[in-house]
């Protein structure tokens, strides 16, 4: 693996990059309050009193809550902690209704795990997790809804969110990528977060600092929010950059919170939490601690689905396919389950080829998804079905795929209707071969006279005079026989 | 432990209560007496007890995950002090 | 016969009976109200009109016989439980404009036994004190005066308004909250009897909050019977608060009857602190002679870290309230001062929307839980806390209830004792280790000061046993004879 650096005037740097990762929890209801956490909404409909922080208003844990993170920390092969605390994170801001947060600080529901990552050259690294712990969402301030003011919407104050902490263990972006990807990928298995960043509902705050070879750490700056995969990559190098620069030209990197520009490709300094570094955390007083039983924790790990790692593990036994296309196979859910309902007693190497051949160009091509396409896993199973019993040749089998993708049909039923089937009459085979070499004299002269390349020629005279229907081996064999 | 004129400030910024110079003298005397107080805690021995958060002795009780609460946006803001439309509203934020 | 001379349990029978209506109890009490509650500032919003329509539904039930024994019986309700379209203020200036939304549950189960409420009672700003003076509605007065002077007396605090309108009878019992003796050391200035129940036997959801590990409610009325009444329908379980135990609720007028005979009661020799007024010692060695004649066994215990109770709930409390407080911000309800930016608009609306104590103990709070001092000041207060809590399950190892003086001194004058906050917050120092231990508690009037001030004493029960402190209390009582009145009472 070649170590990702960045030089400098003074020299070769490393970076040294942790992520914390806030992944929404799927619930129905918010983490201590009854109201909806859903995303979206109108203005303040998902929000009680509770989430509101109104005077008098009492938090009540939601299991499922607790449940989903014990499932993401199962995930993530970490230990779970059966007693845990919440504590309270004092700030002020509009969007944090009772001016603290409630969160876990001291003790956490999930304690140090690990998580295998993959990189473009195929190197396995290990990063490792400090901590998974539960914490509440604030609310939404929008500042461009009026010339003068700040507007506030709590509808997702309240909703719980994971935060999954990760060791300085990172040293590329590329790394930190595959990170947030696997994580992504894991939480998306497991039920337990959408994943999707789009919408907010995983974010990261990314820890980065600089240092040259063998150093210890050196001060590092936490960049709030990025909220895509590729802007985690940019915001850490151009801050890893930036860092540089300073360190370079003889001034010290403060620490301190930051924010990406991605429109500028740059970081900048947030001036507004400059003075909220104190937070004053203390054990929740509304809460008691949080005791889980062991057999509940056994419970939710008998229940939890195959994780990508041992799914794709299995592929390449089961099926016998590479590392690689297994990897591309269970990158999610629906394309591994997908891909599993093909692949059944089926030829798993050419279900794989299929799916990541002509399957996912078409997916591509007609902007659709596995969910949206017009090609079941029943019907693709079918044309390969076709293919395997020999009622169609691998040719008619692409233009079949194709019929499939604008419409819908079953593969059989276009076989059917077009006649499709391949020609296996060895009487029809003979008279089409005659026919071809009938009117190719003087290439069939040619051929006599050494030149053998042409061979392909006759053969694909012959299926286009089939419509290319004929079995290619009985084609190849006629041919072969006439020609003398 | 006695807190100067500087501190007094910082507390009063993190608890987002403004203080004017008049007052801040008082406070410092006011504080430092309470802390001047509870400084014989340091002579109790504590080594190896756990700390008590809290009033209750007992586990945390959860709740079923459902829909029970929300849809009341209109009792949400009629304590607003300032609102724009369903949003409540404050100065604006330069982030 | 005066209908603001009956105890509530009277009143209860007789409204039963068909004796008296609540109609007319209510309206006895209202005009009470009107002719001194302008004196006295008992309640910052008296509401009289909802008073009688809920007197006029008490009536309704009681003839179609659906009443309970609370139906009709006129309270005062402490203005930090939250109340449904009724102004809740926390005798606080940020909350002036507040109307609630939603009921507290204690307040909630009042109404639904058919209580009547005659207004909302004052207090220190957000329960913060032990003398009514920091109310941002002004101070209430006690009913009570020293023989042969017309100084202005506080009624101890911070259920002043709740003390002062039933020893003056203004209402016939009221609700208060207890973070540190917020209804123990009232009662005992105003001659009344106050409990505060075991933390987690009344739901702390929609009161107020000052300090969450300590905040418990509890009602404040004339006799022990009263009480055992209110409670019984206050307390009990409720899923919307996390430290509401799921304890059952046993009716509590049957302990009043048990007696003390066989009964053990501890006397904490630490509680004869040095520089304790002689007559509040004096009146404690009657308690205890009281209690022997009536069959108990009188033994001396030790409470070896009470001395510390009020260092750590000075350090405990302010840093709960700290955070508790932080809501107050001007931002989705309450009173908001402008400001030329976030920020500004925070600091401006939270100076103007405290008092000044209030901001002493958000200070206070603030700094112990800053970073660097957490481990000295809070974590340690929170060990030392473990060691109270120590202290009493230890004692009662040995003994059923605990018998202390209530408060250190009779109700003192408006404006003695101000001169710096420490002086004031020694007021707590025999009602703070039970609210730091989350027992239950009661204050008792027992007789008179050389002055002719009401005081008290406290009786300390075990967790979950308000039982015991309910007979031992009731045995006082009646040892006692307690019937004193206030000089300012309606007739």
């Amino acid at each position: 693996m070649a170590t990702y650096t960045l030089e400098g005037r003074t020299g070769t740097w490393e970076i040294v990059v942790g992520l914390e990762i806030h992944a929404q929890v799927i619930s129905e209801s918010k983490l201590f309050s009854g109201a909806s956490a859903t995303y979206g909404g109108a203005p303040n409909d998902h929000v009680s009193f509770v989430d509101a922080g109104f005077p008098g208003m009492l938090p009540v844990i939601n299991r499922e809550c607790v449940a989903q993170a014990v499932r993401t920390g199962l995930g993530l092969k970490a230990q779970i902690n059966l007693e845990s605390r919440f504590d309270r994170k004092n700030y002020f801001y509009a969007d944090l209704p009772n001016g603290y947060q409630i969160s876990q600080f001291q003790m956490p529901i999930v304690g140090t795990g690990i998580v295998e990552i993959e990189l473009q050259d195929g190197t396995i690294k290990h990063i490792g997790i400090t901590r998974l712990h539960l914490e509440q969402d604030a609310g939404k301030s929008m500042h461009d809804q009026h010339p003068a003011k700040s507007v506030i919407d709590l509808n997702r104050a309240g909703v719980a969110l994971m935060e999954i902490v990760s060791e300085p263990d990172i040293r590329s972006p590329e790394e930190a990528g595959a990170y947030l990807r696997k994580i992504r990928q894991i939480v998306r298995y497991l039920g337990t977060c959408d994943g999707n960043m789009e919408e907010g509902s995983m974010r990261a705050d990314v820890n980065v600092s600089v240092r040259k070879a063998g150093e210890d750490f050196r001060t590092r700056c936490e960049i709030k929010n990025v909220n895509s995969v590729r802007f985690v990559m940019h915001a850490i190098e151009a801050e890893a950059i930036r860092q540089i620069e300073v360190w370079e030209s003889g001034g010290e990197v403060v620490q301190e919170t930051r924010l990406y520009d991605p429109s500028k490709g740059e970081t900048r300094s947030m001036r507004s939490k400059e003075d909220a570094h104190d937070y004053r955390y203390f054990p929740e007083p509304d809460l008691l601690p949080l005791i889980i039983e062991q057999a509940w924790v056994d419970e939710l790990k008998s229940k939890l689905p195959e994780l990508p790692d041992e799914k794709r593990a299995r592929f390449c036994a089961q099926y016998s396919i590479p590392f690689y296309d297994a990897g591309v196979l269970v990158a999610d859910q629906t394309t591994a389950d997908f891909y599993e309902t093909v692949a059944k007693g089926r030829d798993g190497k050419l279900a794989s080829n299929w799916i990541t051949g002509d399957f996912f160009a078409a997916l591509n091509r007609t902007g659709t998804t596995i969910e949206t396409s017009p090609v079941s896993a029943a019907a693709l199973g079918q044309l390969l079905d076709l293919i395997a019993d020999k009622t169609i040749n691998g040719r008619i089998a692409k233009d079949v795929f194709e019929e499939m993708v604008d419409d819908g049909t079953m593969p059989a039923d276009i076989v059917e209707k077009k006649g499709l089937r391949q020609v296996t009459d060895t009487g029809a085979i003979d008279q089409a071969v005659t026919k071809v070499l009938a009117e190719n004299q003087d290439k069939v002269a040619e051929y006599k006279s050494g030149k053998d390349k042409l061979f392909g020629f006759f053969v694909g005279q012959v299926m286009k005079a089939m419509q290319g229907k004929g079995n290619p081996a009985l084609v190849n064999e006629a041919v072969k026989k006439q020609l003398g | 432990m006695s807190l100067d004129a500087a501190t007094v400030r910082r507390i009063a910024r993190l608890a987002r209560i403004r203080v004017d110079d008049a007052e801040v003298e008082t406070l410092q005397s006011e504080l430092n007496a309470i802390l001047g107080y509870v400084e014989q805690l340091a002579e109790v021995n504590v080594e190896g007890v756990t700390p008590l958060s809290g009033g209750a002795q007992m586990a945390l009780r959860s709740r079923e995950d459902q829909l029970s609460d929300g849809g009341i946006a209109d009792k949400i803001l009629a304590n607003a002090p300032d609102r724009v439309g369903h949003f409540f509203a404050v100065p604006k934020v330069v982030e | 016969m005066s209908l603001l001379t009956l105890t509530l349990a009277q009143a209860s029978k007789a409204l039963h009976t068909g004796e008296i209506s609540a109609t007319a109890l209510t309206t006895a009490y209202i005009k009470a109200i009107e002719e001194l509650n302008p004196r006295l500032n008992a309640f910052i919003t008296p509401t009289p009109e909802l008073a009688l329509a809920q007197a006029k539904a008490a009536d309704a039930r009681l003839q179609a016989g659906t009443a309970t024994a609370l139906t009709g019986i006129p309270i005062a309700m402490k203005d930090l439980f939250c109340t449904e379209g009724v102004r809740t203020t926390a005798a606080s200036k940020i909350l002036s404009p507040f109307v609630p939304p939603y009921e507290s549950t204690v307040s909630a189960k009042l109404k639904a036994a058919g209580a009547v409420t005659l207004g909302k009672a004052n207090l220190d700003e957000f329960a913060m004190g032990s003398s009514n003076i920091t109310s941002a509605y002004g101070p209430v007065e006690n009913p009570w005066k020293r023989a042969g002077s017309d100084a202005k007396l506080v009624p101890g605090g911070s259920s002043g308004g709740s003390a002062a309108a039933v020893a003056a009878r203004l209402a016939l019992a009221a609700t208060g909250t207890d973070t540190g003796g917020s209804i123990r050391q009232p009662a005992a200035f105003t001659g009344i009897s106050g409990i505060k129940p075991t933390y987690g036997r009344c739901s702390r959801y929609g009161i107020v909050a000052f300090a969450s590990s300590l905040d418990q409610a509890g009602p404040m009325a004339r006799t022990v019977e009263d009480n055992a009444m209110l409670l019984n329908v206050m307390a009990g379980f409720d899923e919307k608060d996390s430290t509401s135990a799921n304890v059952a609720v046993p009716d509590f007028t049957r302990a009043l009857t048990q007696g003390v005979a066989g009964k053990r009661i501890g006397i904490p020799k630490e509680y004869r602190l040095e520089g304790t007024n002689p007559e509040i010692l004096a009146l404690w060695d009657q308690g205890i002679a009281w209690l022997r004649e009536a069959g108990a066994d009188v033994v001396e215990i030790s409470l070896p870290h009470t001395k510390y109770g009020l260092a750590v709930y000075y350090i405990v409390a302010p840093a709960e309230a700290s955070s508790n407080l932080a809501r107050y911000d001007g931002v989705r309800f309450g009173a908001r001062v402008d400001g030329h930016d976030l920020i500004d608009m925070y600091e401006r609306t939270r100076a103007a929307g405290f008092g000044p104590e209030v901001k002493r103990r958000i200070m206070i709070g603030t700094y112990v839980l800053s970073h660097g001092y957490y481990d000295a000041y809070y974590l340690k207060a929170q060990k030392v806390r473990a060691l109270i809590l120590r202290d009493f399950q230890q004692a009662f190892e040995q003994v059923d209830a605990i018998l202390t003086p209530t408060a250190p001194s009779a109700a003192f004058g408006l404006g003695e004792k101000m001169d710096d906050p420490v002086t004031m917050y020694l007021n707590d120092v025999f009602t703070v280790p039970a609210s730091l231990a989350g027992v239950p508690a009661m204050s008792v009037p027992a007789g008179l000061s050389s002055e002719g001030l009401p005081l008290g004493l406290q009786i300390i029960g075990k967790h979950f046993d308000e039982e015991t402190v309910f007979a031992v209390s009731a045995a006082i009582e009646t040892a006692a004879g307690f019937s004193a009145l206030p000089e300012l009472r309606a007739k």
